[in-house]
């Protein structure tokens, strides 16, 4: 009985997040004594079978023109026939948006327990005990998933990506029953060339420290360097300086980068709450007493304006930029 | 129109967060409780909103909880709201909770069902996706847009680095996070017309529960943070290099 992860694609591309999901749902299969294999929906342009060297043995592919728009209720009755047909028993999902749609719906339609924002692997020892985070990171709750059928959403950022050598997943065409769909996607909006917040690896993140919309330039040229993606505290996003998608916290978004730089912001409990599962802080703030630096990793005490020009001089040299 | 919304109770974005009864429980001592942000300020904000423009518009809240979530889904219908229902349930179970809103969206033939885009205490983001298979609705989560005519609707959903547009034909179940609506407060007006609007207690209908909580954890303590000089932020690039090894 295969462990089956749902491959989230956009425009064609396999998601970071879905990669994570599967070395996530390869370790579970691994520790069941099971295969691991992934489902993948509509057009596909990646070399989908070069994720063998994840360990997926198989892939299920149902290319149907109504599956090139999601609908979370045309995709979960597709996947619910995938997992029907090979008796899939534990079903992974990144956390993500997409995940965020489906799984829900999945967790009615088969009477499968769902345990979202997973962020390590489920323990088997007696029952099937899976860690997520509560409280907007603030803790963590283990969760028994008391069904036949468990499905687990997978937070970004929460499982290493691991090779495991070159071998090619075998891809086999599903064809599925797919229902009308009832929701027409009508536009687009992505910003081109930009790391998105929820997938990236280091974010670079400014807070009312900055002062105005006016002084982001720097940020902007800091998170460039780094292959960073940009964002920001509750009060710039209220005050319109950024975009509201680049808030995070506690009523913005939740994110895990491997490195987060908050700068000019003082780490109200709110913003922690967002950002405390990133695996290393650093915190620039000018005030000692900001309650960011009890929760930092490294810190900096001093005017962000003179600082960080003087760490995008360093992080050139280091990076060989002229 | 008709609009479910769907209320649950929090604890306060500041409140400490510890456990009891060998970590199993939530100490609620001390802890004020409100509505779920994203329910209060996004999702029944938004309604009350699409109310203004069309008065014809009717509001109902939906909880799922004991009688100590009364006081919240009061002060939800000081916000707006026409009545409120109470499903007079205790539980963690997402499923569990969605089969009851379900029941009561089932009965009352609405639009429209919207809820918060997760808890700010169990983070599931489950129960409006749950709530649409109930309903075999559509289901649009995370959205930061909603504009409706007649039965159509235009919803901007939070995709990975982006927004998507999309339209979509009611009945229909939307999860509303930040970009909905405007935050406001309640006035004196609307607390005392709360008083009055009706909150009705019903029993819930048979389900069942597919997890529980075995325990909580806190996560483990920071080291503690190492200060570089203002005057050397080299020193922090190296760090984070060689140190950390993040860049």
């Amino acid at each position: 009985m295969p462990v089956l992860i749902f491959i989230d694609q956009s425009e064609g591309q396999v998601k970071k997040a879905s990669i994570e999901a599967i070395c996530y749902g390869v370790a579970v299969a691994e520790q069941t004594g099971d295969t691991a294999e992934g489902v993948i929906l509509g057009k596909v342009t990646d070399d989908i079978a070069a994720l063998g060297k994840y360990g997926l043995q198989k892939i299920h592919h149902v290319d149907n023109e109504a599956l090139n728009h999601f609908d979370a209720q045309v995709f979960t009755g597709a996947i619910a026939q995938v997992i029907d047909a090979i008796k899939s028993k534990v079903i992974i999902f990144s956390n993500n948006a997409d995940g965020k749609h489906i799984a829900p719906r999945l967790s009615v339609k088969l009477k499968a327990g769902l345990v979202t924002g997973a962020v390590a692997l489920p323990d088997t020892t007696n029952g099937f005990v899976v860690k997520k985070t509560v409280f907007s990171g603030k803790a963590f709750a283990n969760i028994a998933i008391n069904t036949d059928i468990k499905i687990i959403a997978l937070n970004p950022n929460s499982y290493e990506i691991t090779a495991r050598g070159d071998a090619k997943a075998e891809i086999l065409s599903f064809s599925a029953q797919v229902g009308a769909t009832k929701v027409r996607v009508t536009g687009v909006n992505k910003v081109k060339g930009e790391v998105p917040l929820s997938e990236a690896d280091i974010v670079v993140s400014g807070g009312r420290g900055l002062r105005g919309p006016e002084n982001w330039g720097m940020i902007e040229e800091l998170a460039k360097l780094l292959g960073a993606a940009t964002a920001c505290s509750r009060p710039v996003a209220d005050a319109h300086w950024r975009p509201h998608h680049e808030h995070v916290g506690q009523t913005g978004l939740a994110i895990a980068p491997n490195l987060y730089i908050a700068i000019g912001i003082s780490g109200a409990i709110q913003h922690l709450a967002g950002v405390n599962r990133s695996k290393t802080i650093v915190v620039i703030n000018k005030d000692p007493e900001a309650p960011f630096f009890k929760a930092a990793d490294y810190g900096i005490v001093g005017d962000a304006f003179e600082i960080v020009p003087k760490i995008i001089e360093e992080v050139k040299k280091l990076k060989g930029v002229a | 129109m008709k609009i479910l919304v769907c209320i649950s109770k929090s604890p306060d974005t500041t409140a400490k967060i510890a456990f009891t009864d060998n970590n199993t429980k939530f100490a609620t001592d001390g802890v004020q409780w409100i509505i779920n942000p994203y329910d209060e300020w996004y999702a029944l904000v938004r309604a009350i909103e699409l109310k203004e423009k069309d008065a014809s518009t009717v509001i109902h809240l939906v909880t799922v909880g004991a009688a100590d979530a009364d006081p919240i889904i009061r002060k939800a219908l000081a916000l707006g709201g026409d009545e409120a229902i109470r499903v007079n349930a205790d539980t963690n179970d997402s499923y569990f909770i969605a089969t009851q809103i379900a029941e009561v969206a089932k009965q009352g033939g609405y639009d429209l069902v919207f809820t918060g885009k997760e808890t700010i205490d169990f983070n599931g983001s489950s129960i409006g996706g749950m709530v649409a298979e109930c309903l075999e609705a559509p289901y649009i989560a995370l959205a930061i847009k909603f504009e409706v005519e007649g039965s159509k609707a235009t919803v901007t959903r939070e995709i990975e680095g982006g927004e998507e547009e999309c339209e979509v034909n009611l009945p229909a179940v939307i999860s509303c996070q930040k970009g909905m609506a405007e935050a406001r407060i309640p006035n004196m007006r609307g607390i005392m017309a709360a008083r009055t609007r009706p909150l009705k207690v019903v029993e819930p209908v048979a389900a069942d529960h597919l997890t529980a909580v075995v325990n909580f954890e806190l996560p483990p303590a920071k080291a503690g943070v190492k200060l570089v000089p203002a005057d050397n932020p080299a020193e922090l690039v190296r760090l984070l290099h060689e140190e950390a090894k993040v860049i």
